[in-house]
């Protein structure tokens, strides 16, 4: 019996085994992801800086010239590459669009989570999470039929340039930015609304003097996600933005994106020929710049964390 | 229960799954499959043909995929795909070695300036198109139209429609820096819903929501294509490696025969081989093509 039993304690259980099989499963899953990870970024930042070494742009040229034209050399013998067009252009559209939606974004978070949440959760939550399901094409097309003729009525031009592309992108990273703040402004504590209101403060002075003080690391995390899904964003700003590598001259001028200008290139070049590396260069710009967004937003939640 | 009984229904839906699976498995044998990628401007008509050929000769299967000129003559460079399409000669895209690849020429497309329909223009000289493409004329007025700003759209850097375009109807001249866009129905919609705007596309693009343009008083029709009165004009290829497969040679045999020339070709708004009264080589020389049937 006593023998029985120590053989039974020293196997393994099939707990155990289960526990094992569980780990291994879940860290190779880990590990799978964390490869394909470093593969991309090796793959990007190969082909992106072939431009530099193969190529040998050199790299202040390729992030002040103001000419893209890969396929042309200038007078001194250098290729085109000059990436200060598309690089404004997303910036500039990416500050914008956040820019614009902020303040909606907040407004609605504020309605949802203090003046109204079982009208928010009932309405504006199904209504924000529908705006996230809609695909970037639907987007886009109503923005080239929509808003880059009334754009052309009301300022002249074309219609197609960097405001259309503000206005497209709000309406696509206000759902992120609202979600994430409504997430934000229910991590302030319940007693923080107590004190306050005990203190005799007003519901807005509530709001805004404490809970959205309390907030501003959370607020400013959805923010920052946001500017990097519209950084990032590449059909629909496309189709709004009239793609020429042209430093916009005004709001209403055609303009092009990192992203643009890569989703309409890629296909006409031949890998490993110059204005292919040129376009993995832009590719790789975009990669670093979403790192940075990363960085950025940890470092947000490292520095306000709430102290309870 | 309830979990039990989905179980067993995921089983037997795998299964099946399998079965078939197992039993189709012929079909993308190495050899009897093969692949055409490249040119948008040439997919419509290797899809349909593909199709057609896959009807006739069961167990091969044609996959035609996308993704740009430059795309299909680098992916059959490397051997990675059967068949490259491109709108170009492989010599005049950076990067290929035309050398080591095969030209099969399956059709010809005529390429038109178009214009939004209130620019009052209906012809233009080459001098006066080369002027608006590298921004010497800004408004139509200047060139006998309405008081109305020009607004260049091109297409992307690389595509074929583009360097054909810039080669023939502007003698060479490089367009500008202006709008780019990447397909040609996307520059179609937007010539047609913006004043003053003036792009180019294939034939087979040009409908009643924009005008086509003259230039020199010749129109931009097939007949002048075939005979070369219409200069602006190009070849749709399919490259393939030297030594390809025997089904990638009978496709292409069976792409460039008369039975495809003459439906296919001509229902896709393409013009077909056989109807051009003229050849061009890749450096432009143009020669009659004896015994033509005028």
């Amino acid at each position: 019996m006593n023998k029985q039993l120590a053989e039974q304690l020293r196997k393994r259980s099939k707990a155990a085994w289960l526990e094992r099989i569980g780990k291994i499963v879940s860290f190779s899953a880990l590990a799978l992801i964390t490869l394909t990870v470093f593969a991309i970024i090796i793959f990007v930042a190969s082909k992106g800086l072939a431009t530099f070494f193969d190529n040998h742009v050199n790299f202040w040229n390729f992030l002040t010239g103001k000419n893209w034209n890969p396929t042309i050399t200038d007078k001194s013998g250098q290729p085109e590459v000059g990436a200060l067009p598309m690089i404004t252009g997303s910036f500039v559209v990416t500050l914008l669009s956040a820019l614009l939606a902020t303040p909606f974004a907040i407004g609605t978070a504020i309605f949802m989570t203090e003046i109204s949440p079982r009208r928010g959760a009932r309405i504006l939550q199904p209504v924000t999470e529908l705006l996230v399901g809609i695909p970037s094409v639907v987007y886009g097309f109503i923005g080239l039929t929509v808003v880059v003729p009334v754009i052309r009525t009301i300022f002249g031009g074309s219609g197609f340039g960097i405001l259309a592309g503000t206005f497209v992108l709000f309406v696509m990273i206000l759902p992120t930015v609202t979600s994430m703040s409504v997430d934000a402004l229910k991590t302030v504590p319940r007693y923080y609304r107590e004190a306050a209101l005990a203190l005799g403060a007003t519901r807005w002075q509530t709001i805004y003097k404490v809970i959205l003080r309390a907030a501003t690391p959370g607020l400013l995390t959805a923010i920052v996600f946001g500017m990097a899904r519209a950084f990032g964003e590449a059909l629909a700003v496309q189709m709004v933005i009239g793609n020429a590598a042209l430093m916009p001259s005004s709001l209403v001028s055609p303009s092009s994106t990192l992203t643009s200008v890569l989703t309409t290139g890629i296909g006409n070049t031949v890998m490993g020929s110059l204005d292919n590396n040129a376009l993995w260069s832009l590719a790789l710009v975009l990669l670093v710049m979403s790192l940075i967004f990363n960085l950025i937003v940890r470092l947000i939640g490292r520095k306000g964390a709430m102290h309870k | 229960m309830k979990k039990r009984w989905l179980a067993g229904l995921l089983v037997v839906i795998l299964i099946v799954l399998g079965v078939v699976g197992y039993q189709n498995r012929q079909v993308t044998k190495a050899d009897m499959s093969i692949t055409a990628v490249g040119s948008t401007a040439l997919q419509p008509l290797v899809e349909a043909a593909g199709e057609d050929y896959s009807g006739t000769q069961l167990g091969s299967f044609i996959n035609v995929q996308g993704g740009g000129s430059g795309t299909g003559l680098s992916q059959v460079q490397e051997g990675a795909v059967e068949i490259g399409n491109s709108d170009v000669y492989a010599e005049e895209q950076k990067g290929i070695n035309a050398a080591k690849l095969v030209d099969h020429k399956v059709a010809v497309v005529g390429i038109t300036p178009i214009v939004n329909k209130e620019n009052g223009i209906k012809n233009l000289t080459t001098k006066q198109l080369i002027a608006i493409f590298t921004g010497k004329v800004t408004n139509w007025r200047q060139v006998g139209g309405h008081n109305q700003k020009i607004v260049i759209i091109n297409r992307a850097q690389g595509s074929g429609t583009r360097a054909t375009f810039e080669k023939w109807a502007l003698n060479g001249h490089q367009s500008e820096p202006a709008q780019e866009q990447d397909s040609s129905g996307m520059v179609r919609q937007i010539v047609g819903t913006t004043p003053g705007a003036i792009s180019y596309v294939g034939f087979s693009y040009v409908n009643k929501t924009v005008q086509a343009v003259n230039i020199n008083n010749v129109a931009p029709t097939d007949k002048n294509v075939e005979t070369n009165k219409w200069p602006v004009w190009s070849y749709e290829h399919m490259y393939t490696q030297k030594n390809a497969n025997q089904l990638t040679r009978r496709f292409i045999k069976y792409v460039q025969s008369s039975k495809i020339q003459h439906t296919l070709v001509r229902q896709l708004g393409y013009i077909s081989m056989d109807q051009m009264d003229v050849t061009r080589t890749v450096q432009g020389h143009v020669r009659k093509v004896e015994g033509s049937h005028e």
